[in-house]
């Protein structure tokens, strides 16, 4: 049974751009997808075609059960968008905002009034509630635009990088909201740039270039492709990191891409993939001390989602640049002699 | 602490005419409540036409030949009916602009994106707008009052001259919302929203004797849309300078301005609706 949000083969082109080049989804109910990927590689234009705003040139799109192409306004009562950019009216109030868009769901205007309140409440508004929203802050605005999403709780939700310009407690306080609102059966659609925030919220994660999706899993998943433990040792002085990467030479992991020693020089910051754990990383330090090299900071690391993001976005785009014939030398070559340079 | 996933009761999908008078008023009231908080916007509206009234009748007033008298009192009866026409289509110019701006600001992709009536959001914006007209109206009624113009057929003709007045007002603000779909932004819906309106305002009875043009220009005034409603108000107040032609349009004018106003609102609300669902910023 295909998902709350189900999409095949979306294309949708601009002119020459070609901002989505077959795209293919789908969340099961009750789940977040989190859609990641570089600026310009499709999200908003995956979100807005999901959301009836906009016409794929071929493929197709499944929401709630609904087809988005065939029925659009039946798919419109099932859904709650808060789009890339605060779409608030900036001359209404915060609770006029609410209270319009209440009623544009078709609810009285009593019980539009009730929800606008409890909106306000509930996304700490409640103090700003009868200024007009041209008096708000960026954040202030942001929140009133992710309120005027769930005026309905509508099952199937679309947040187009929600937490963008939120400070860390109003950030805190969206997840809790989206935590909740899952755990009440609501599917949603997350795009973000904060991958800690995709690890922390979404079961699923798709990332996305060029249009198209490049990887999908879990969070989990996606960190084992990337790769496994890392030791990272920051050097006391710029002399020792000579020294130091001789040592973590020998206990880099062999194999073609890794077991390199990548040397950040500015932060005097050393890494190489491993295997082995604490034990390791005990051994690590004693060869160090026995070759005099002071370190300021060791530690074991393990992939990120921005490690795997990176990665993938960054083999991505070399690729792209070779099919173009405009990178000679091949992605592994080119890595190295970056870090060769940085030595 | 659910407030965020307590169910909501809508009344449920209602659809058809009801809705679309709900959602259409709702939007009406969200840019009435707008325009209130913008007075400057509403003071310029209402200072052209005052401007335009004082101008022409003090500039023009003496040496414009109406009904065969060069005097500027009858030169004043006789432009009212004008600068009346022309500030119900000026204020159009408002529609375009403030429908580009929302789209700007990214309001009109929330709009579509709630299960609302096709044509609520530009129904919604063109009634604001009447109203904002109607208002317009009535203070300019009072200062053409003070400057010596008269209503000589009894009040219940004026009003309906007034009623057509409104009914082209709410058609070119049709014009005023497609013109606001199709350009990037509120500047351009703007300028864009007016330059149109110079010689469909000027190529008529508006401001002069049309009878006096020469005879392709003359025929383009005598079949303006808004010759005909010039006409028919000069006809309705009783005001001097009606034309004599024998066009259809200056034959009949009230018949000619509903026929002229229903035709371009079925015409251009049709666009606009069509525009509105696949317009994009
Ligand atoms: N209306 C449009 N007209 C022309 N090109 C567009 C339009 N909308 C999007 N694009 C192009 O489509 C591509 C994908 O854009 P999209 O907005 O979906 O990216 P995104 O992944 O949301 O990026 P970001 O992280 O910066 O928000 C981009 O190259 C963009 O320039
Ligand atoms: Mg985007």
């Amino acid at each position: 049974m295909p998902g709350a949000i189900h999409a095949e083969g979306l294309v949708k082109t601009f002119g020459d751009v070609r901002a989505l080049d077959g795209v293919d989804l789908d969340v099961p109910e009750g789940t977040v997808l989190g859609l990641l990927g570089p600026n310009g590689a499709g999200k908003t234009t995956t979100v807005r075609v999901l959301t009836t705003l906009l016409q794929p040139d071929s493929g197709k799109a499944v929401v709630a059960g609904i087809d988005v192409l065939k029925h659009p306004n039946e798919v419109r009562r099932s859904i709650g968008l808060s789009g890339q950019f605060a779409a608030v009216d900036e001359y209404l109030t915060g609770r006029e905002n609410l209270q319009m868009v209440g009623r544009l769901y078709q609810m009285n205007a009593k019980a539009a009034k009730k929800r606008a309140d409890e909106l306000l409440e509930r996304f700490n508004l409640a103090d700003a509630a009868d200024r007009t929203a041209k008096t708000y802050s960026g954040g202030m605005r942001r929140r009133l635009d992710l309120a005027a999403a769930l005026v309905v709780s509508p099952p199937v939700m679309f947040m187009d990088e929600p937490t963008t310009g939120l400070d860390p407690r109003n950030r805190q306080a969206l997840w809790g909201i989206i935590q909740e609102l899952v755990a009440g059966g609501t599917t949603l659609l997350l795009t973000t740039q904060y991958l800690e925030e995709a690890d922390h919220l979404a079961h699923d994660i798709c990332v996305v270039d060029h249009g198209r999706v490049i990887a999908r899993g879990t969070s989990d998943q996606l960190k084992a492709q990337t790769g496994g433990e890392r030791v990272e040792v920051v050097v006391h002085d710029h002399e020792m990191i000579a020294p130091a990467r001789d040592v973590l030479g020998r206990y880099g992991l062999s194999g073609i891409g890794h077991g390199e020693v990548t040397v950040e020089e500015h932060t005097r910051k050393l890494t190489v993939p491993v295997t082995g754990g604490a034990k390791l990383l005990a051994e690590v330090i004693r060869d160090l001390d026995a070759r005099g090299v002071e370190i300021d900071d060791i530690g074991l690391r393990r992939p990120t989602l921005d490690d795997v993001f990176i990665s993938l976005t960054g083999h991505a785009a070399e690729r792209a640049e070779d099919e173009n014939g405009e990178a000679p030398t091949d992605a592994k070559d080119r890595r190295k002699s970056r870090k060769e340079a940085a030595k | 602490m659910t407030a965020v996933t307590d169910a909501v009761t809508t009344t449920g999908p209602r659809g058809g005419i009801s809705q679309s008078v709900t959602d259409s008023l709702v939007v009406a009231k969200r840019n009435l409540i707008r325009m209130s908080r913008i007075p400057e916007m509403v003071i310029f509206g209402l200072i052209q036409p005052i401007m335009f009234v004082v101008l022409f009748s003090y500039v023009f007033g003496g040496s414009m030949n109406i009904g065969g008298t060069t005097s500027p009192s009858v030169y004043r009866e006789f432009l009212m009916a004008g600068i009346f026409a022309q500030t119900v289509t000026f204020a159009t110019a408002g529609a375009g602009a403030g429908i580009a701006d929302d789209m700007h600001k990214g309001l009109i992709d929330r709009f579509r994106a709630l299960p609302m009536a096709r044509g609520a959001v530009l129904t919604g914006r063109t009634l604001a707008d009447l109203v904002q007209t109607a208002l317009t109206v009535v203070v300019l009624a009072i200062v053409a009052l003070l400057v010596g113009w008269r209503v000589h057929n009894g009040i219940p003709k004026a009003l309906a001259a007034f009623a057509l007045l409104l009914l082209l007002g709410y058609a070119f603000s049709w014009i005023g919302a497609l013109i606001g779909l199709s350009v990037r932004t509120p500047e351009a819906a703007t300028s864009g929203g007016l330059i149109w309106l110079f010689p469909v305002t000027f190529i008529s009875n508006a401001f002069v004797d049309s009878s006096k043009m020469t005879p392709w220009l003359r025929h383009i005034a005598e079949w303006n849309p808004f010759s005909a409603t010039v006409q028919a108000c000069r006809e309705l107040f009783g005001n001097p300078g009606v034309s004599p032609s024998d066009a259809w349009p200056m034959q009949h004018p009230v018949w000619a301005s509903i026929i002229w106003s229903v035709l371009i609102i079925l015409v251009f609300r049709t666009l606009a609706v069509r525009k509105y669902r696949s317009a994009t910023a």
